[in-house]
């Protein structure tokens, strides 16, 4: 730590010196009032701080924080872990860009523990943008890191498609009606992989990574439920998580939420396929929970330090 | 592959119990005997479904004591091979089979699988059985049961309160700020700002949302305040159009309306998110009302307007974004308040009806959940049979 | 009769669609029922477009505060709307090499995909970011220990906060599970454990209060525009 503040002098002293202005206003005014009338906009650059400085020395170091997989964490890993070499798994990715960042990480994840255990990857999206979500994906872990899987005979994209939780109330008992081609054109009957897949209830594992609506509530609802026999493991925002506690274990036996959920899946897929030397893209949410710690302990130092002004001030006008 | 079980008996218990018993007592099972198999395997259309599920029915195997459980197989008359339906645990001698395809006949093979893993012979079907659709799907029928005292609720306190039955409504503060908020508006002389969530017409929120447009579009016309309500979808925008037309119209000011103050932004969520917000920043507006099903912009939304030192009022039906709101706006209608707020805006006895049904259904919900677990601890605590049979009914059979 | 046709179709429409949902033969209406609104829907992105252009070109030339942006907006419509609908960039598929449009428009390295990738990809990724500051701007305003439920309230946010990080763990790690092996709750007061019972019980259960009155709520309304009760939401007779 102190290596990297004297060869990072330059960073601390552009940190310093941002805050100078606030320093003062501290001095002139009194801390009391400086806090009492604080521009939300020092708070902003607070927390740029807290999250820049962490990812800059994550990313000099390469350091991250030990984490230790939650009960829901290694239950996802299991869920797919038991799984043997060919089983078909079904991957729905329903989010799109803005929540990448938090999902991200736990979609490569799920790919790479995937295609590390041979199975047979069927990607589909109920959000338009979920497709350009698989194909990234697909993009960053089995095009350089799995070249022996060939698409067609070992993952397969099958797109977008309209109509919400419709959509899966027609794909759990018949996919042909609704998929009669994959994402690039080809015809179901021309892709070896799809010979006798007829629909969903035929996948030993249903991964769904969703940012609200349609996603995991809704394969819960219209999937699991009226087949129990599913097994239906899920990645949610950190919004979207505590709405689904309601469903674990029953229906939904595996739940990573947000970017923790996705560090401690991250940990157990690494440790078991990783190797030692694990490329760092498969390391994003690990790297993350840095950020995310250093920008907690900021917000509970707002918070209490917001609390320690108020009591003062009620105590003064009693 | 959907299925139920009957039969007598918990699976996990008669598994434990069956491995450990064939390991202690019965050397010559474990060391590569096959069970001996179930017979007298016999399956019918299962009555008042929708044409897709088939029970089955078997006589336990002679070696039950020790079995790990029966697998279940099942061919169409257009397949070749059998595939493995369900494998269930023993002391269970009926299955129903879900799922199936109407147009073609099934074919059912029933197996013992003993502790080592090793099957019996199969008792089999001969002929093949093909599930049939009745015109009424009796596995709802409970639902249908609550659908009507839920709805019959509804209807009867709406027909009571016609009959001038008197109604009294606890006050919602959220609802009484909306005049004040506008009124502020057009003292200030800025203008007010609507956001009618960002989902579409199919969703009941946005209705919901635009019934509260209505009144504020009133009070606005009246007041002779600008308001301006950007949408996220077309649809929303001609309907919000629609209503905002009548509200000027009821107003008396059917001149004032302005179609162009309802437009269309994007579907997309972040670019209407900062469209808004841009909005926001620019023209200030003085009262922010945020009725609709929203997303991860709640927050975004709520502090800009918090910023601007807008008076804000939020209703949404969507629990995650509940507590920004809350933290962010001056009133949030949580919930059920928000789809409330129609019959409390407008006192009619219809709509003030309606709420009062909706108690009703409170109430039972709530009797429901204190059955259940009443008749779940006291189950538990005596080890009674027969109440575990009711909860098990209560939740398994009217609950799903 | 403007009001009249919408409220009997909505009404004739919502009632069919329910004794559907309980008769096996027309179970499959509801679906046909949300594919028709998403035809609907679809075509009314026409409606849409044609709207947003007429309002930004009025706000052009009316000359109206923030023009520039209206600038923006028109010029980025029609330029990722042209390289779109020409699929500027994009190969022919390998099933039709033969003709000139038979890939897709988002095909990797068309124009199209390089305006998603890194034009519309980093712009919403960066007003989703923007909820952290948010976040902590409410945080710090909101949160007031004004009462014992507000204590409450703090006490839970913190445990949450702290529990979903690192931070948790090093706090609470002198709780070693193996040493307390026979005392689950003991064990169960490591910040991170306390986490996920908070999120599983206490916040389920609110959550399902929350969502029981809510569901309720959506069937009453429902029911009253079913009813032709409640409807503001349509135009004047």
């Amino acid at each position: 730590m102190t290596e990297f503040i004297v060869n990072q002098w330059w960073l601390v002293a552009i940190v310093i010196a941002s805050l100078i202005p606030l320093v003062m206003r501290i001095v002139s005014a009194g801390l009391l009032e400086t806090l009492r009338t604080l521009d939300r906009r020092w708070i902003f650059l607070l927390l740029l701080w807290a999250v820049l400085i962490p990812i800059y020395f994550i990313g000099v170091t390469g350091r991250t924080f030990p984490e230790v997989p939650s009960v829901l964490a290694r239950a996802t890993f299991d869920e797919i872990d038991r799984l043997n070499p060919g089983d078909p798994i079904l991957l729905a990715f329903d989010y799109d860009p803005p929540s990448e960042g938090e999902l991200g990480p736990m979609a490569t994840a799920f790919v790479y523990h995937a295609a590390s255990k041979k199975l047979r990857m069927y990607f589909m999206a109920l959000w338009p943008l979920g497709a350009q979500m698989i194909d990234n994906t697909i993009a960053k872990v089995i095009t350089p890191d799995f070249r022996d899987l060939v698409y067609g005979r070992d993952y397969i994209n099958l797109g977008f498609k309209s109509g919400q939780e419709g959509v899966i109330k027609v794909v759990v008992t018949n996919l042909r009606e609704l998929y009669t081609t994959d994402s690039r054109g080809t015809a179901m009957q021309d892709i070896p992989m799809m010979e006798g897949i007829t629909n969903i209830q035929q996948m030993k594992v249903i991964v769904s990574v969703s940012a609200g609506y349609p996603g995991t509530k809704e394969w819960v609802q219209y999937a699991v439920t009226p087949f129990p026999s599913l097994r239906l493991v899920a990645g949610a925002t950190g919004v979207q998580a505590p709405l689904l506690y309601p469903y674990v274990p029953r229906q939904l036996p595996g739940l990573l939420g947000a970017i923790k959920g996705a560090a401690e899946y991250e940990k157990l897929v690494v440790d078991a396929y990783g190797g030692a030397n694990a490329d760092p893209k498969y390391l994003e949410a690990l790297r993350r929970m840095g950020p995310q710690l250093v920008a907690h302990l900021l917000i509970i130092t707002l918070i209490v330090v917001a609390n320690v002004v108020f009591l003062i001030d009620r105590g003064r006008k009693r | 592959m959907s299925s139920s079980l009957k039969g007598k008996g918990s699976a996990k218990r008669s598994i434990a119990a069956a491995v450990a018993c064939a390991a202690l007592f019965f050397p010559a099972l474990a060391a590569g005997q096959a069970p001996a198999p179930p017979s007298g395997l016999t399956a019918r259309d299962h009555s008042w479904d929708n044409g897709t599920r088939i029970d089955l029915q078997w006589t336990a195997s002679a070696d039950e004591a020790t079995l790990r459980g029966y697998v279940v197989r099942r061919r169409s008359t257009v397949e070749t091979n059998f595939s493995v339906v369900d494998i269930v645990p023993a002391g269970t001698n009926a299955l129903t089979v879900g799922s199936l395809n109407r147009e073609a006949g099934h074919l059912f093979r029933v197996t013992a699988l003993g502790a080592n893993s090793l099957e019996s012979t199969p008792a089999a079907t001969t002929a093949p059985v093909f599930p049939t659709m009745e015109w009424f799907d009796g596995t709802r029928v409970w639902f249908l049961f609550t659908l009507v005292l839920l709805c019959g609720s509804v209807v009867a306190f709406i027909v009571l309160a016609r009959r001038g039955m008197p109604l009294t409504l606890r006050r919602i503060a959220g609802l009484e700020a909306v005049d004040d908020a506008v009124g502020r508006a057009t003292e200030m002389g800025r203008p007010c700002l609507f956001i009618p969530g960002i989902n579409d017409m199919n969703e009941i929120q946005t209705i919901a949302g635009l019934t509260i447009l209505s009144r504020v579009a009133k009070t606005a016309a009246e007041y002779d305040a600008k308001l301006e309500v950007p949408t996220s979808k077309s649809l929303v925008m001609t309907a919000a159009r629609e209503t905002m037309q009548t509200a000027f119209l009821t107003a008396g000011r059917p001149e004032a309306y302005n179609p162009d103050s309802v437009y269309y932004v994007t579907d997309e969520q972040f670019g209407y998110v900062a469209y808004v917000q841009g909005l926001m920043v620019r023209e200030k507006p003085a009262a922010c009302f945020y009725m609709g099903s929203f997303f991860a912009e709640s927050l975004i939304l709520a502090e800009t307007g918090n910023a601007i030192g807008a008076i804000q009022i939020a209703g949404t039906a969507q629990p995650a974004q509940l507590p920004f709101f809350v933290a962010a706006c001056d009133y949030t209608l949580i919930g059920e308040e928000f789809f409330a707020a129609s019959a409390y805006l407008s006192g009619e006895p219809d709509q003030l009806g309606s709420l009062k049904g909706q108690d009703v259904g409170k109430l039972l919900v709530g009797a429901g959940i204190l059955l259940g677990v009443l008749g779940a601890t006291a189950a538990a605590l005596t080890g009674s049979a027969f109440i575990e049979s009711l909860v098990n009914f209560f939740t398994g059979t009217m609950l799903t | 009769m403007k009001q009249t046709g919408p409220l009997l179709i909505t009404a004739a429409g919502g009632f069919v669609l329910i004794v559907a949902y309980f008769i096996p033969f027309a179970q499959n209406w509801g679906e046909l029922a949300a594919i028709w609104f998403d035809i609907l829907a679809a075509v009314a992105f026409i409606l849409g477009g044609g709207n947003l252009l007429k309002t930004h070109l009025k706000r052009i030339s009316d000359r109206a505060r923030g023009w520039g942006y209206s600038g923006v907006v028109v010029v980025s419509f029609l330029a990722t709307l042209f390289v779109g609908l020409v699929k500027v960039g994009v190969n022919p598929s390998a099933q039709f090499p033969d003709f000139a449009w038979s890939g897709q428009y988002r095909q990797m390295g068309s124009a199209f995909w390089y305006l998603f990738q890194y034009a519309f990809t980093p712009l919403t990724a960066t007003m989703f970011s923007l909820l952290a500051f948010y976040i902590a701007s409410a945080a710090f305003r909101a949160f007031r220990a004004k009462n014992v439920e507000a204590v409450l309230l703090l006490g839970t946010a913190f445990i949450i906060l702290l529990g979903r990080t690192f931070a948790g763990v090093a706090l609470t790690s002198w709780i070693d599970p193996d040493v307390w092996a026979g005392f689950a709750y003991f064990t169960g007061l490591r910040l991170e454990n306390l986490t996920v019972y908070i999120m599983s019980v206490f916040n389920t259960a609110g959550n399902r209060a929350i969502m029981i009155g809510i569901a309720l709520g959506i069937v009453a309304t429902s029911l009253k525009v079913l009813l032709g009760i409640d409807r503001s939401y349509l135009g004047k007779d």
